[in-house]
């Protein structure tokens, strides 16, 4: 049978891991499919996994009431979605939602913390790779909030 | 058809109402001119002002990148650049925002009415140098009209390019310019183009995010790419960063400068930069030569 492990082995956030830890990656692994306006997630609910994109598009929002939902980021391929399963509370704190037809692989967040209170070589590693994405997202945030297109006279 | 400006003065054609010439020669602050022909409102704030020559002979070459000061009559005169395309020169378009007097004066002006024009002043974009690379193009807000000469030149001779991204951030989904046409680029097989805002609402489907986002999935050779660069000046850092965390070297990256351009001419001192007259150095910089002096507060 066919694992998922050649998958995650070409996805760009998982480059370059050791296979030992790309096996225990794909024990956690599952293979999903969203239609266009399904919800990954809402916004309150349990954090259990994160989702490495493999084509398609999420938007991750929030509800601003009468303003209705204000997306604030996109997701798409070869990128990752959600961090919040990795820091307690683990709650998400936004929602997503597929923009189109999204193919995704959801890694199960309860087993790698498990996985990596086991083999904290493997906690290090993805906290590595988080770390930079966390980073990218921080400075693309900062960014936005600078509103820099804004008209000055 | 005349070919002037600071940099970019020729011998070429010079029988062409060579009087007026002289004048130019003479007397660079000298305003000519343009008949209005059309206003076209591009989102909310911005729009596109489209000119000719009241006497056709005075109608001259530019360059991608240059630009034009513009004067209406009585109330005072902008450095606007030009983003229409560089082989009919014969028409002049000029897209801004209506931000201050001026621009908020030309918004108002009508069919018929009469600008005066001065220029083509600067430096431009290295489209020739650029033959034979991969070609990317990152914009924010207006800062594609600027781009958009070099856009027209660089497809029209795409066999002589490697491949070409456009990567353009705005505001929000309403502030994007060139809708239409950025829709018909999307269509050609010889560019990719990806276009981003910074915030949106549900109806939007496109991405949403910073410019700089765009740049990590964008499809370009980093050790044979010629990158070029207009926007907000922090907007334009982080593309930088982004870039060079690409690999791209400075000496591969070209900005466009702003400052406060008055005379056109590098006398006035008004958009003095370092050691550098943004009006005849720039607009266009290669980045290591503005490196030291880019993001100083001080300057």
């Amino acid at each position: 049978m066919e694992t998922l492990e050649p998958i995650l082995a070409k996805h760009p956030f998982l480059k370059g891991l050791e296979p030992r830890h790309l096996k225990i990656l794909v024990g956690c692994a599952s293979n999903v499919r969203f239609n266009a306006g399904h919800f990954l997630f809402h916004e309150g609910e349990e954090a259990n996994e994160f989702y490495m994109i493999r084509e398609g598009k999420v938007a991750v929002q929030i509800q601003g009431g009468e303003r209705g939902p204000i997306i604030v980021q996109t997701v798409g391929e070869g990128e990752v979605l959600g961090w919040s399963w990795l820091i307690p509370p683990y709650r998400w704190r936004f929602d997503a939602s597929a923009l189109e037809l999204t193919r995704a692989i959801a890694l199960d967040g309860k087993c790698l913390r498990m996985k990596s209170e086991e083999d904290h070589d493997l906690g290090y590693e993805l906290l590595k790779r988080f770390a930079g994405i966390i980073v990218e997202r921080l400075e693309a945030a900062r960014l936005q909030l600078l509103d820099v297109y804004k008209s000055r006279p | 058809m005349r070919r002037r400006g600071c940099n970019s003065w020729t011998s070429t054609n010079l029988v062409h109402d060579l009087e007026d010439e002289e004048d130019m020669i003479a007397n660079p602050m000298l305003t000519h001119s343009y008949v209005v022909k059309r206003v076209q409102q591009e989102t909310y704030d911005t729009f596109t002002i489209e000119l000719e020559p009241k006497n056709k002979a005075q109608a001259f070459s530019f360059a991608p990148g240059q630009f034009n000061m513009l004067y209406v009559f009585g109330v005072g005169e902008v450095p606007i650049s030009i983003c229409g395309d560089p082989s009919k020169p014969e028409t002049l378009l000029h897209t801004t925002r209506a931000v201050g007097t001026v621009t908020n004066a030309l918004r108002k002006l009508r069919r018929g009415d009469l600008v005066g024009v001065r220029g083509p002043f600067g430096t431009s974009w290295p489209v020739e140098e650029a033959k034979g690379h991969d070609v990317v193009i990152v914009t924010g807000g207006i800062g594609l009209p600027p781009l958009r000469p070099s856009l027209y030149q660089l497809l029209s001779k795409k066999q002589e390019y490697g491949k070409l991204v456009l990567l353009y951030g705005a505001r929000t989904p309403e502030d994007i310019v060139y809708g239409q046409e950025i829709e018909q680029w999307r269509k050609r097989s010889d560019i990719a183009v990806d276009v981003t805002v910074d915030r949106a609402t549900g109806q939007w489907r496109g991405n949403v995010g910073v410019v700089t986002t765009l740049i990590p999935k964008a499809s370009f050779d980093p050790a044979d790419t010629i990158a070029m660069i207009v926007g907000p000046e922090i907007m334009m850092r982080f593309t930088i960063a982004e870039l060079q965390r690409r690999g791209l070297r400075d000496e591969s990256i070209y900005i466009s400068m702003e400052r406060n351009m008055k005379c056109g001419l590098g006398f006035c001192g008004h958009c003095q930069f370092g050691p550098f007259f943004v009006c005849k150095d720039g607009p266009v910089f290669r980045y290591d030569r503005v490196k030291p002096f880019f993001g100083k507060g001080e300057i």
